[in-house]
């Protein structure tokens, strides 16, 4: 749907978009009163909790459930035996919401009990006996490559193209060519254009390096938790902390054998997700318990649970390669990297190497991704799932290029950044996007002037993300008294309701406050995809835009009506319809209330509806400015400033979207100083706790300025973009280019630790 | 395991309720009194969503065992607002948008009004280490502490204002 | 009768190792459904992934699951690994 002409040409054209008023699910939120996934109970409902292996890596010869059958209070206990056995693509997931003949990680499920209460559920996980017999585990994706490293999935991947990819790996890592037919690597992905062969022979300056991520959690503050309820006539009810119910729904009933009708699911407040709550995990177990028991099955998981079995984004091994004339113009770019995704496909590495060189303008790049199968838990999408990864490898490179060339780090980027009409690394053509300008505020804000001190260090970096659209449907019912229900099928995860407010109420020309949103459940609106990829206040908020533009139209045509005049010659505009054009007559404007209130004698209720598969999400650029002080007694960095300078296209509450911004940097500054996953020789997750897997608290960072850009994209009739990815996108890079700076080595290792620091220091002294 | 009675003062209603030794104070909370606003994000003293004071302490309700209040008094967020009228941090984090999913607000809430209660004129720093034992992965932090710095400086005037017309009383009595 | 023009449409991601090296193919269709049709008879390597694994960039903006979205021989096409966000 195109930008409207008031966008493009008058900025001061909105009344209630670009405000950033108070959300309705507000009040609810600050008293308590809100419901969460684990808020919700029913009559006569049981707790279920989930038997995990504790190994990295075992075959189940057996598993004997009869002892907690047999102890009072136990109501139900499954194992894999008590699921469907599926060869599709469901198969997956299937198998790792419940192992079957081996357990693939450390905190997978093997079995599942229902019981009357907390206590009697956790006596019964301890008397069902699982026979075990331990194989060789691997959990790091460069060993996991190696010809002679143990094999997650024996056999899976005999006579497939992918077997080429262990020969090409080991070919181009300069390795002997592997006999072995099977290996763990499930893909490979190849982007770019040009010669690089060619292009690097033209650089003045070459940089080189290799980096490594470490495995970082999502880390929403609300575990997985969720009610289940089925009935003996086969029908099912839902209540979960999710980012998609309407997958939920398709997925649970799949994976049960359940009409896809028969399951009705209600999205509860979500408690933070960026992406570790869009697939399943507990949800089919509960049903499948509640099924099996005939009674309400609750189902919480503990934070323990959450890091061994859930979420995490892929490690990663990354080499790049990036060559400059002595003007800075890029000639060439190469990356190859290597991501695991834990016990089954799908790491993000395509998107990792898509986003990898997106900011530049390229003659000759070339990027190889490899997607790795390991012995860890199955990563699920991290926001900008595969591109924070990357972005810290390349701009790494861009820093240390800029520092070999004496150039400043953002003309540097200017002089080789992406703008409407340049042919992106990954294939595309750019469409109007804002690269440069959020460059260009970067330069201008105080921070980039401020003065440094010792140990102190500035650093630059930006980032790209796609943002997502698709499937989307609104409702918006008209009530006796003019107000709205709003009714979308995203779950709201970060105030997106408001915004949603703020478009209805901007298209209906009435004030905010009239209209109230809800997260309506799957049986009450058409199918929805995820809240992910940034797609939220663009997609449903182009479908409110709609719903609300069909809404006007009837009430224009329930005016013609009453005036007995035609549909045409009534226009809608600032809350009420008018008599429009040369024969229309002369009435008195119909206000919403009017009509609303003599809607039901006039012709019945009026709804307006909108269902889309969206497409034109714009891409959103962001540049990042850090300065750190590294003490170089203990190793430890402190962020001293931050900046977030990003391309929104359009804000739409403009507090949600710094918010955005801010909260996206400091899980990068998280993800860069202090988390990691960290597995023992025996394959076990060593610190799955918020006190061993340390994210930044409050007095970890300072205040993180933003700044908003906004650069419209056509694609909308406002001219959003999504917000909510790319701001994780430079942080790794930019804190990374900053500690470096203060340190005079370059960092390429994650997380930056204060030990790494220390060692860093004495081998530059050395 | 035989369950304790205990006999406890919430939000200032005396309450009742019987609960196994081994059962934490979050879990009578929200399982047993059906006061689902504190929240529990980790269970072991680590994220603050659970934080509720405890004869005007900051506690962490997953680390207080259920039975240890007996004869004690407990606020929770449901306690915070005074029937319609919103608590100050609770308008000033709705303006100031210092939640986005809201499932660290109680807890943050809780914390924030315990520090105000001892110090209202804190520094940004001095909020910063009062609420480290509160995460949040949402926000970043940023708008919570502007909220509470902001909260402190409109409760110090009205603090101001109140002890000014008290003067002003008492200077008017002593007049008279 | 006018030779028809085809679309030129090129591949990316785990698509070039599966099409065993070729990037690159002319092909009829009138929208992305036919286009996709076509390539799975030119190349039933590729056949499989053609589902719903695959995302369309028509002219820089990335489709998914649009098969009914409208193509001609002017448009940059290219197909790329279906993609996901957080
Ligand atoms: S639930 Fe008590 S501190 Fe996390
Ligand atoms: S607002 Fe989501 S954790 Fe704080």
């Amino acid at each position: 749907m195109p930008l409207d002409a008031k966008t493009s040409n008058d900025k001061k054209a909105f009344k209630s978009v670009g405000t950033s008023p108070i959300r309705p699910d507000g009040i609810d939120k600050v008293t308590g009163r809100a419901r969460f996934g684990a808020d919700m109970s029913a009559p006569g409902m049981l707790v279920g909790r989930i038997l995990r292996s504790p190994h990295a890596h075992a075959k189940i010869k057996s598993i004997d459930t009869s002892k907690a059958e047999a102890l009072p209070g136990v109501k139900a206990v499954i194992t894999s035996a008590d699921l469907p056995k599926y060869k599709d693509a469901d198969e997956d997931i299937l198998i790792n919401i419940m192992a079957r003949d081996r357990a693939l990680y450390d905190g997978h499920t093997v079995a599942a009990v229902a019981a009357i209460d907390a206590a009697v559920a956790k006596k019964a996980l301890k008397l069902i006996k699982v026979d075990y017999e331990i194989m060789p585990h691997v959990t790091d994706v460069d060993l996991a490559m190696l010809p002679n490293a143990p094999l997650v999935h024996p056999g899976r991947y005999d006579g497939m193209a992918e077997n080429e990819h262990l020969a090409l790996a080991l070919q181009e890592q300069g390795k002997a060519k592997s006999k072995r037919k099977s290996t763990n690597i499930v893909s490979r992905y190849d982007f770019g254009h040009g010669d690089v062969k060619k292009g690097f022979k033209q650089a003045d300056v070459i940089v080189e390096h290799e980096f490594t991520t470490e495995a970082t959690h999502q880390g929403y503050i609300e575990p997985h938790a969720c009610l289940a309820n089925v009935s003996s006539d086969g029908s099912g009810e839902l209540w979960v902390c999710t980012q998609g119910h309407f997958m939920v729904r398709d997925v649970c009933a799949a994976l049960l054998g359940m009409d896809v009708s028969s399951l009705r699911v209600t999205p509860s407040e979500i408690g933070g997700g960026f992406g570790g709550k869009t697939t399943v995990f507990i949800e089919p177990v509960a049903l499948a318990l509640s099924r099996k028991a005939g009674r309400p099955v609750k189902v919480v998981m503990s934070r323990e649970e959450v890091f061994r079995a859930t979420g995490p984004t892929a490690s990663s091994s990354i080499k790049v390669r990036l060559g400059a004339k002595k003007d800075g113009r890029f000639v060439a770019a190469e990356a190859v990297l290597k991501y695991q995704g834990g016990a089954f496909p799908g790491s993000p590495v395509e998107m990792g190497a898509m986003t990898a060189f997106a900011c530049y303008d390229l003659a000759n790049v070339k990027i190889v991704g490899y997607d790795v199968v390991t012995n860890r838990p199955k990563q699920a999408a991290y926001r900008a799932p595969g591109a924070p990864m990357s972005a810290f490898a390349v701009e790494g490179c861009v820093g240390e290029l800029a520092e070999k060339l004496g150039m400043d780090p953002i003309e540097l980027r200017k002089k080789n950044a992406a703008v409407e009409g340049t042919k992106s690394s990954y294939g595309p053509t750019f469409g109007p996007i804002g690269l440069v300008e959020t460059l260009d505020a970067a330069k201008k804000h105080k921070n980039y002037k401020a003065k440094l001190g010792k140990n102190q260090g500035r650093g630059v970096a930006s980032g790209f993300w796609f943002n997502f659209g698709g499937n989307t449907c609104v409702n918006i019912n008209l009530n006796v008294d003019g107000t709205l229900a709003l009714a979308v099928g995203t779950p709201d995860i970060g105030g997106s309701r408001a915004s949603m407010c703020l478009m209805a109420a901007e298209e209906l020309g009435i004030p905010y406050d009239d209209v109230r949103a809800i997260v309506a459940d799957t049986s009450s609106l058409g199918y929805n995809d995820v809240t992910d990829g940034s797609r939220v206040t663009f997609a449903s908020g182009l479908a409110t835009i709609n719903a609300a533009r069909d809404c006007a139209a009837k009430l224009c045509k329930r005016a013609a009506q009453i005036w007995d005049i035609p549909a045409d010659a009534v226009k809608w505009e600032n809350g009420a319809a008018h008599p429009a054009g040369a024969n229309a007559g002369d009435f008195p404007p119909l206000s919403i209330k009017e009509l609303a209130g003599q809607a039901h004698s006039t012709g019945g209720p009026i709804a307006g509806h909108y269902e889309v598969n969206a497409d034109g999400a714009g891409p959103s650029f962001a540049t990042h400015v850090v300065d750190v002080e590294v003490d170089p007694e203990t190793g430890a960095t402190k962020v001293l400033r931050y900046l977030v300078v990003q391309d929104a296209g359009k804000a739409v509450h403009r507090a949600y979207v710094e918010g955005q911004f801010q909260g996206g940097a400091v899980q990068g500054i998280g993800w860069v100083l202090n988390e990691e996953y960290i597995y023992g020789e025996d394959g076990r997750l060593q610190n799955a706790g918020f006190l061993d897997y340390r994210i930044p608290v409050c007095s970890d960072v300072p205040m993180i300025d933003t700044v908003i850009v906004e650069v419209p994209n056509p694609g909308h009739p406002y001219g959003v973009r999504g917000v909510g990815e790319t701001s994780i996108v430079p942080p790794l890079a930019a804190v990374a280019n900053a500690v470096s700076a203060a340190i005079g080595v370059r960092a390429t290792t994650l997380p930056m630790s204060p030990p790494r620091i220390l060692e860093a220091l004495k081998s530059k002294s050395a | 395991m035989s369950n304790i009675h205990v006999t406890t003062t919430i939000n200032g209603d005396e309450t009742e309720y019987v609960c196994r030794p081994d059962e934490s104070l979050l879990d009578v909370l929200r399982d047993r009194l059906g006061m689902s606003g504190t929240k529990e994000g980790c269970g072991t003293g680590d994220c603050g969503a659970c934080s509720v004071t405890l004869d005007g302490r900051l506690v962490c309700s997953c680390l207080v065992m259920g039975a240890e209040v007996d004869g004690h008094k407990v606020e929770t967020i449901e306690g915070m607002a005074d029937g319609e009228d919103l608590h100050p941090l609770q308008q000033k984090f709705l303006e100031h948008a210092a939640l986005q999913c809201g499932i660290c607000t109680p807890g943050f809430l809780v914390a924030a009004q315990s520090l105000l209660e001892r110090n209202l004129d804190p520094t940004e720093t001095e909020v910063r280490y009062w609420l480290a034992g509160n995460l949040c992965r949402c926000t970043g932090y940023d708008k919570i502490v502007r909220a509470v710095l902001d909260t402190a400086k409109d409760m110090r005037k009205v603090a101001k204002k109140s002890s000014a017309k008290k003067t002003a009383k008492k200077g008017a009595r002593h007049a008279a | 009768m006018p030779e028809q023009r085809l679309l030129t449409v090129k591949l990316g991601g785990s698509l070039v190792s599966r099409a065993g090296g070729r990037t690159e193919f002319k092909l009829e269709g009138r929208n992305i459904m036919e286009m996709l049709r076509h390539l799975g008879r030119d190349c039933p390597e590729l056949e499989p992934m053609l589902g719903n694994a695959v995302s369309v960039a028509v002219d820089g903006q990335i489709y998914r699951d649009a098969l009914l979205h409208p193509l001609n021989p002017d448009n940059e096409i290219i197909l790329l690994p279906r993609m996901a966000g957080g």
